[in-house]
C-alpha cells in the first residue's frame, strides 16, 4: 500500500510543484523582474516618458551621483545620508522595544487582549493619519505637547518639527509608536511558538530569568529575529510619509529621506533616468546590507 | 520600479509642436451630442462652486455633457501625463499658470491659439501679466480662469488689544514696524513668518519685487533671487525672528492658525484664506493688499487656467465643445470669485458683482502688480531651490545671503539641466 501510493504520487508528481509555482512565477516576472529590468534600462537613459527623445546616456545618471560638480550630487547624498540617520536609530528601537513588549504582552494576566490590542492599534492608521495627527500635537509653537511640557515646568518650546536634532526624535519616536505593533504581534507568535518544556527544563538547570530569555528565548526566536530584523531595515529605509508630512523634509531639506528626493526627481521633475539611477544605487546598499545581516544570522547558527 | 511602469511613446510628435488643434474655435456648438472630462484639483471650498458651474452649463447645453473629477494637485499634476500619454486623458481641464509651459513642452495640452482669436480676446480683456504667462514658445496654450494673489490678512482683536486702529492695516514699512512694535510692547508677537512654501517663500518672492529685484533672468536662464533685492527680502522675514515680531520655528500653518486663536495679527496668505477665516464665526478679520514694504508695489499670484489635452485619436466635436465649456465658465466666472478667487477677465472684475465682495475686491486691487513665475519649462523643479532657502534661513540654520546663493547656485544647473532636457 505504501510502497503504491508513493508511485503515485511520483507519477503526477514531477510537474505538480512548478505548476503551484506558476502563478506567483507570472505575478512576479511582470510586476518585479520585468519593471526591475526596465528600470535598468531607463537609468541608462535622459528618461522622460513624455518627450520622444529618450538621449542614451550610457552611466552618466550613475556617475552624477559621484560627481560633486553635479545639480544631484548633494541633494542625493543629502537624502542617503538622512535615510541612513532614520535606519540606524529606527530599527534598534524597533527591533528591542517590540521585543520587551511582547514579553509582557505574553505574560498571563487580566486584559491582556486589551493590551495586545492597544498597542497594535496605532498600526492600522494610515501614515497620513498619524502624520497629520503629530504635526499638530507636536507644532513648536502650538502643539499640546510643547503645551502640556510648558504647563508641567519643563522647557515648552521645543522646535519637535522644525529643527535637529528634535526632528529626527520625532520622526523615530513617531515611527516606533506607530510601528511597534506590528513587529510585537510577530515576536509574539515566534514566543508562542517556543516549546513550554525548554522553559521547564531550563528551570530545572537553575537558570533564573535571564538566563532562560538567553539561552530559551532568544534561539527560539532567531528565524523571526531574521524576518523582524531584515524587514525593520528595509522598511526604515523606504521612509517616505512621515518626513514627507511632519517635517516636509525640514529644515531645509535635511530631513528629506532618499525616497522623497527619488519621488521628487521621478515623478514631479519628470528626470526619471536620475532617478532610476538612485534607485539602483539605492537597492544596491540595501542589498548589502540584508545578506550582512542573513550572514550574521547564519553565523549564529554555527 | 515605481518609474519603469510608466509606458514610453508619448503622444507627442515634437517637443515644442504639442500637436493640432481643433479649428476654427467656435463659440457655439451645434453637433451631435457629446461627453467632456473636465479635471481639476479644487478639492477645498472651492470644489463645489465649480461643480455648480459645470452643472448650470450642462443645463444650458443639452448636446454637451461635462463630468467633472477633482484630485490633489500635486496627484493631479502626476496623473495627467500618465493618462494622456495611455490615450485616457481628460479633454479640459485646469493648470496652474507655472505648469502650463512643462506641460506645452511636454506635449500634453493644445494650443488654444485659435480659441483666444475667435473669441477675439487679447491681453487688455485679461491683465498683460497672468495673459503673457500662458503663451509657451509663441505659442497661447491656456485661457486663464483666476488669479490668486498674496494678500495682507490681519487680526481685528488682535490689533485693537495692542492699541492699534483694526481698520487702519499698515500699508508701508514704517506703519508695519510701528505696529509691530507696539504689539511687541504689549507681549503680542504680531507677525508669524513661516518658512514653509506656503506662505513663506511666496511672501519672499512679493518682497523681492517689492525691492526691485527679480527671480530669474530675462530668458530664465539664471537665477537672480540671491542679490541684493532678494537678501533685503530675506533679511526682512528673519529680522522678525530675530527682532521678536514673530516666533521661532514656525511649522506649516502654524502662522494662520495662530492667527485664527487670536495669537497672531498678520499674515501674509492667499487669496484662499478668505473661505477659511469665514468659517470663524466670531473672527474679526480684515484683508488688505499687500503692504508696499520695497520701493515698488508687487504682490505674488498664481492663475487657474483652462488647457485642453491631447487625445489618441483627435475628435472636432469634442474639442470644439471643451472651446464652448471654456468660454462659458469664463464669461460666468462671477460665481467662481464667490468662491474666493478674482476674475482673470478684466469685464468680470470690473463689474458691480465683483466689487460687492468685499474681501476678493480688495485683494484685487493689486491686479496691475501681480507677478507670475516665467514660462519656462520645469520652472516649478526650480522654485523648489527657493523654497529651500527660504526655509534654512528663516528657521536660522544658514544668514539669509547665504542661503539664497546657495539656492541660486543649485537653481542654475537646474536651469541648464532644464534647457537641455526641453531643448529652450
Amino acid at each position: 500500500m505504501a510502497a503504491e501510493t508513493a508511485t503515485r504520487v511520483r507519477r503526477h508528481g514531477p510537474l505538480t510543484p512548478y505548476l503551484f509555482l506558476l502563478p506567483y512565477a507570472v505575478v512576479f516576472a511582470t510586476f518585479v523582474i520585468a519593471p526591475a529590468a526596465y528600470g535598468i534600462w531607463i537609468s541608462l537613459h535622459d528618461w522622460d516618458y513624455l518627450l520622444p527623445g529618450k538621449p542614451f546616456v550610457g552611466l552618466d545618471n550613475y556617475s552624477a551621483l559621484f560627481d560633486s560638480n553635479s545639480a544631484v550630487y548633494s541633494f542625493f547624498w543629502e537624502s542617503m545620508s538622512a535615510t541612513g540617520i532614520f535606519t540606524v536609530l529606527s530599527v534598534p528601537l524597533l527591533l528591542t522595544v517590540p521585543l520587551a513588549l511582547a514579553l509582557l504582552l505574553n505574560r498571563r494576566f487580566r486584559g491582556r487582549t486589551l493590551f495586545r490590542a492597544i498597542y497594535f492599534a496605532p498600526y492600522v492608521l494610515g501614515v497620513a493619519v498619524i502624520g497629520v495627527l503629530w504635526r499638530f500635537l507636536l507644532d513648536p509653537n502650538l502643539g499640546v505637547v510643547n503645551a502640556i511640557l510648558g504647563a508641567v515646568g519643563l522647557p515648552g518650546d521645543t522646535p519637535w518639527t522644525t529643527a535637529l536634532p528634535w526632528g529626527w526624535v520625532t520622526l523615530v519616536g513617531v515611527t516606533v509608536w506607530w510601528t511597534l505593533g506590528f513587529n510585537a504581534v510577530i515576536y509574539l507568535a515566534g514566543l508562542q511558538d517556543i516549546p513550554r518544556e525548554l522553559y521547564e527544563a531550563a528551570r530545572i538547570d537553575g537558570a533564573g530569568r535571564w538566563a532562560e530569555f538567553r539561552h530559551v528565548t532568544l534561539p527560539g526566536l532567531r528565524p523571526v529575529l531574521l524576518f523582524v530584523t531584515v524587514n525593520t531595515i528595509l522598511v526604515s529605509a523606504n521612509m517616505f510619509g512621515q518626513s514627507y508630512l511632519i517635517t516636509q523634509g525640514a529644515p531645509g531639506t535635511e530631513t528629506r529621506t532618499a525616497i522623497m528626493y527619488i519621488a521628487q526627481t521621478g515623478l514631479a521633475d519628470f528626470k526619471m533616468g536620475s532617478a532610476a539611477a538612485m534607485s539602483y544605487l539605492l537597492t544596491a546598499g540595501l542589498l548589502v546590507i540584508s545578506l550582512l545581516v542573513f550572514r550574521l544570522f547564519r553565523e549564529k547558527d554555527a | 520600479m515605481l518609474l519603469a511602469a510608466c509606458s514610453d511613446g508619448g503622444p507627442n510628435e515634437k517637443v515644442t509642436g504639442g500637436g493640432q488643434n481643433a479649428a476654427p474655435a467656435a463659440t457655439e456648438y451645434t453637433g451631435p451630442n457629446v461627453a467632456l472630462a473636465f479635471w481639476n484639483g479644487f478639492t477645498g471650498g472651492d470644489g463645489p462652486f465649480m461643480k455648480k458651474l459645470v452643472d448650470q452649463f450642462n443645463t444650458e447645453h443639452p448636446n454637451i455633457k461635462v463630468s467633472m473629477n477633482t484630485y490633489q494637485w500635486a496627484d493631479y499634476y502626476q496623473k495627467v501625463p500618465a493618462a494622456v500619454a495611455t490615450g485616457n486623458g481628460p479633454d479640459v481641464g485646469i493648470m496652474h499658470v507655472d505648469h502650463v509651459a512643462t506641460n506645452a513642452a511636454r506635449g500634453v495640452i493644445l494650443p488654444l491659439e485659435d480659441l483666444s482669436k475667435a473669441l477675439n480676446l487679447t491681453a487688455d480683456d485679461f491683465s498683460p501679466p497672468v495673459w503673457n504667462a500662458g503663451i509657451y514658445n509663441n505659442t497661447r496654450y491656456a485661457i486663464p480662469l483666476d488669479v490668486h494673489p498674496l494678500g495682507f490678512f490681519y487680526n481685528k482683536a488682535v490689533m485693537e488689544k495692542a492699541g492699534l486702529d483694526p481698520d487702519k492695516p499698515p500699508t508701508n514699512n514704517d506703519e508695519y514696524q510701528a505696529a509691530l512694535e507696539a504689539m511687541k510692547g504689549k507681549g503680542i508677537q504680531g507677525d508669524w513668518v513661516t518658512p514653509f512654501e506656503f506662505t513663506g517663500s511666496m511672501q519672499f518672492q512679493s518682497l523681492l519685487w517689492q525691492f526691485g529685484g527679480q527671480l530669474f533672468d530675462d530668458g530664465a536662464t539664471k537665477a537672480m533671487f540671491a542679490e541684493q533685492a532678494g537678501v533685503q527680502a530675506l533679511t526682512w522675514m528673519t529680522d522678525h525672528v530675530k527682532n521678536g515680531y514673530s516666533p521661532k520655528n514656525v511649522a506649516q500653518d502654524a502662522d494662520i492658525i495662530a492667527l485664527r486663536n487670536g495669537k497672531n495679527a498678520f499674515n501674509w496668505n492667499g487669496i484662499w484664506t478668505i473661505n477659511t477665516l469665514k468659517e470663524d464665526k466670531n473672527l474679526q478679520w480684515g484683508v488688505s493688499a499687500l503692504p508696499q514694504i520695497g520701493t515698488q508695489k508687487a504682490a505674488w499670484a498664481g492663475s487657474h487656467n483652462f488647457v485642453q489635452f491631447k487625445q489618441k485619436t483627435k475628435d472636432d466635436n469634442k474639442l470644439t465643445a471643451g472651446k464652448v465649456f471654456i468660454n462659458w465658465i469664463s464669461q460666468h466666472s462671477i460665481e467662481w470669485a464667490r468662491g474666493g478667487q478674482v476674475p482673470a477677465r478684466k469685464e468680470i472684475r470690473d463689474s458691480a458683482d465683483f466689487k460687492a465682495l468685499p474681501e476678493q475686491s480688495a485683494i484685487g486691487t493689486q491686479i496691475d502688480y501681480l507677478h507670475f513665475l516665467p514660462p519656462k519649462p520645469g520652472i516649478a523643479d526650480v522654485m523648489a531651490t527657493v523654497v529651500t532657502s527660504i526655509n534654512e534661513a528663516v528657521l536660522g540654520r544658514k544668514d539669509p545671503a547665504k542661503a539664497l546663493s546657495d539656492g541660486a547656485a543649485k537653481a542654475d544647473q537646474l536651469l541648464e539641466q532644464n534647457a537641455k532636457k526641453y531643448g529652450s
